[in-house]
C-alpha cells in the first residue's frame, strides 16, 4: 500500500478534526480525497506528512510509520493548502532552495519549470506570478523528488480550463509511470475523470474509502423524464410510485430512482396512458451527486 | 546539515537583503567611527550616551577598534532583525511546511538555518570591522591621535579580541531574534518587540533604576561587544548573556520541534 491509515485521529480542544480514519491507497493509483470544507482533509494530509502529530491511531506511508517522516518523505512530493514560496525570490530560485534542501539535482529545476508550463517565467519573482502560475510552481516543487507518492491539496485552484486539462494529463501520466497520486480537490467532476480510488470525509470521519466504481455501485441509478405538460409529469410520478420507485419533480424534470432497464417499462406505461415523453434518460449518479448524497450536504 | 545551510544561504544572499543589511551595518559603523574622531574635542561627547573618549584612550593598542566595539550593539540589533525576519517569515509565507517536508529533522533544520545566518553575520562583522578600522586610521591624523600602538602585536591582539567579542555579541543578538521569530511567528511582531525592548524598555528601566541595566539581556550583549564597561564586567555580561541566550534557545528549540505546523 502507498498509504494506509488505521484509526487515525486528531483531536483539538474544540473536538475531533479527524476521527478514527481508516483507509488504504494502493500503489500506482490516483486517489481522490474529497470532503466539504472543514471535513479534515488538510489535517489528514498534514498528519501523513509529519507536520502535525496525531492524537490517536497510526498511519503508514510506503510501509513506514508517520512517526518517522524522515524515512519516507524523500520519496514523497507534496503541495499542502496551496503553493507557498518566498515572494522576493524567482520561481527558479524558490525551487532551487527546495532542491538544495532535499539534495535533488539542481538541473531538475529547469526541467520541471518546462514540465509545468512556466518556461520563460522561471526567472520572474514569485510575487509577480498569477494564481495559476503559483499553482504550477507548487506542482513543480512537489515533483522535485521524482516522488513515489504525490500528495496534492487542491492543485487546480486558480488554473484556467487549459491548465486544469494539463494538470489532469500530468497526473494521469505520473500514475501510468507508477506514481501514486493522492489528490484533494473541490472540482469533483475533475476527480471523477482521473480517480480510481476515492476517500471521502465528512466531519472528520471517513464515509467511504475504496475504488470509485464501488462507490457508484452503492448509489441508486435514476431516470430523468421530461414531458410536454406539468400534469403529464405528475402522472409519470404516479406511475413510478405505483411501481415502487421513489420519484420527485425537480426543475420540471421527473427524477425517478430505478435501474436503466425500467426505463422501457416506464415508456410503455406512459404510452398506454397517453403521455407524450419528450426526454427519457437513464443516469448513473456522478461523483458530485454521490458526494452530496453521502456527506449529507445540500447541493 | 550542509544542504540546509546552502538552502538557507540561497535566501540570504539575495541582493536586497544582503546589500541592504551590509548597507545598514556600514552606515552605523561609519557614523560611530566618524563621530568618535571628528567630535573628539566636543563638550557633548564623542561616544554613545554622550560619553567622552579621550585621545589617550584612542592612542592605546585597542584604539583602532574602539569605534568598531562601540557599534557592536547596533550590529547586534541588525542581526536580531535579520534572524527574526528570516525565521518568522517561514510561518507567515507558509514556507515552513515545504521546508519540513523536504527536511523533517526539525532541530537539524533549525541549526542549519542558524549556521547560515551566523555566516551572514560574520560577513557583516568582517566588513564592518575593516571599514571601522579604515575610517579610524584615516581620521586619526586629523584628530591628532597617534596610531603607533595600533598595529603592534598588542594592537593586533586587541583587534582579534574585539572581533571575537563583537562576534559573540552579534550572534547572541541574532539567536534572540531567532527565538522571538519562533515564539511569535510574525516578522513584524518579533522585530518590533525585540527592538522596542532593547532600545527603549531597557533604557527606560535603566533610567529609572540604573542597577536594572546590570541584569537586562540587551545591555549584557552590548557590553560583551565592548569587552566590558565601567558598570558591568565582561565576565558578568558574558555569563548572564550566555545564560539568557541558552535559556531562550532551549525553550524555542523544544517548542519548534514539538509544535504542530498548521499554517
Amino acid at each position: 500500500m502507498a498509504i494506509s491509515a488505521r484509526d487515525l485521529s486528531k483531536k483539538y480542544e474544540s473536538g475531533f478534526a479527524v476521527s478514527h480514519a481508516n483507509f488504504d491507497v494502493p500503489l500506482g493509483t490516483i486517489c481522490g480525497f474529497v470532503g466539504p470544507n472543514g471535513a479534515g482533509k488538510t489535517t489528514t494530509i498534514r498528519m501523513l506528512l509529519g507536520l502535525i502529530s496525531p492524537t490517536g491511531g497510526t498511519a503508514e506511508i510506503l510501509g513506514e510509520s508517520i512517526t518517522h517522516p524522515e524515512k519516507y518523505l524523500s520519496r514523497v512530493g507534496a503541495m499542502i493548502e496551496g503553493p507557498a514560496f518566498y515572494p522576493a525570490l524567482t520561481g527558479e530560485e524558490n525551487l532551487k532552495v527546495l532542491a538544495t534542501l532535499g539534495g535533488f539535482p539542481i538541473e531538475r529545476v529547469a526541467e520541471l519549470i518546462t514540465t509545468v508550463g512556466l518556461e520563460g517565467r522561471g526567472g520572474s519573482k514569485y510575487k509577480t506570478y498569477s494564481l495559476g502560475m503559483k499553482q504550477r510552481l507548487g506542482i513543480a516543487a512537489a515533483l522535485l523528488p521524482q516522488p513515489k507518492i504525490l500528495v496534492l491539496d487542491e492543485p487546480t485552484n486558480g488554473l484556467d480550463p487549459e491548465g486544469i486539462q494539463e494538470v489532469r494529463d500530468l497526473l494521469k501520466k505520473l500514475a501510468s509511470e507508477g506514481t501514486t497520486v493522492f489528490v484533494s480537490s473541490h472540482l469533483l467532476s475533475e476527480l471523477e475523470l482521473i480517480s480510481e480510488y476515492i476517500v471521502m470525509l465528512r466531519k472528520g470521519e471517513v464515509v467511504f474509502a475504496g475504488p470509485i466504481q464501488d462507490l457508484f455501485l452503492m448509489q441508486q441509478p435514476f431516470i430523468l423524464v421530461k414531458t410536454d405538460s406539468q400534469s403529464d409529469l405528475q402522472k409519470i410520478i404516479e406511475i413510478a410510485q405505483a411501481d415502487g420507485h421513489k420519484a420527485t419533480i425537480r426543475s420540471e424534470v421527473a427524477h425517478i430512482e430505478g435501474p436503466a432497464e425500467w426505463a422501457g417499462t416506464l415508456n410503455k406505461k406512459a404510452f398506454e396512458a397517453g403521455i407524450l415523453i419528450t426526454q427519457l434518460s437513464p443516469q448513473m449518479p456522478n461523483l458530485e451527486e454521490t458526494f452530496f448524497e453521502m456527506t449529507g450536504d445540500k447541493k | 546539515m550542509i544542504r540546509i545551510v546552502l538552502a538557507e544561504w540561497r535566501k540570504l544572499r539575495r541582493p536586497t537583503l544582503f546589500l541592504g543589511t551590509i548597507g545598514a551595518a556600514l552606515f552605523f559603523t561609519g557614523l560611530t567611527s566618524t563621530f568618535l574622531y571628528l567630535m573628539i574635542d566636543s563638550s557633548q561627547g564623542n561616544s554613545d550616551r554622550g560619553r567622552q573618549v579621550s585621545r589617550d584612550v584612542l592612542q592605546l593598542a585597542g584604539g583602532s577598534v574602539y569605534g568598531f566595539a562601540s557599534v557592536g550593539g547596533l550590529l547586534g540589533i541588525i542581526a536580531l532583525c535579520v534572524f527574526a525576519a528570516q525565521t518568522a517569515q517561514e510561518y507567515t509565507y507558509g514556507t515552513l511546511r515545504n521546508l519540513l517536508v523536504r527536511q523533517p529533522g526539525r532541530v537539524r533544520l533549525l541549526f542549519g538555518k542558524l549556521i547560515a545566518m551566523k555566516i551572514f553575520a560574520l560577513i557583516m562583522i568582517a566588513i564592518s570591522a575593516i571599514v571601522s578600522i579604515g575610517i579610524s586610521y584615516y581620521l586619526s591624523d586629523r584628530a591628532k591621535v597617534s596610531t603607533d600602538l595600533w598595529f603592534t602585536s598588542d594592537g593586533f591582539h586587541e583587534i582579534g579580541k574585539t572581533l571575537l567579542n563583537v562576534t559573540i555579541s552579534v550572534v547572541y543578538f541574532g539567536i534572540i531574534g531567532m527565538v522571538l521569530g519562533l515564539l511569535l511567528r510574525s516578522p513584524i511582531s518579533a522585530i518590533s518587540i525585540g527592538v522596542l525592548w532593547i532600545l527603549i524598555i531597557e533604557n527606560l528601566l535603566g533610567a529609572v533604576k540604573p542597577v536594572f541595566l546590570k541584569w537586562m539581556p540587551g545591555n549584557q550583549l552590548s557590553t560583551i561587544a565592548q569587552g566590558g564597561s565601567p558598570d558591568i564586567s565582561y565576565s558578568h555580561a558574558l555569563t548572564l548573556g550566555t545564560a539568557y541566550v541558552l535559556l531562550g534557545a532551549v525553550i524555542a528549540t523544544i517548542l519548534f520541534s514539538r509544535r504542530d505546523v498548521s499554517n
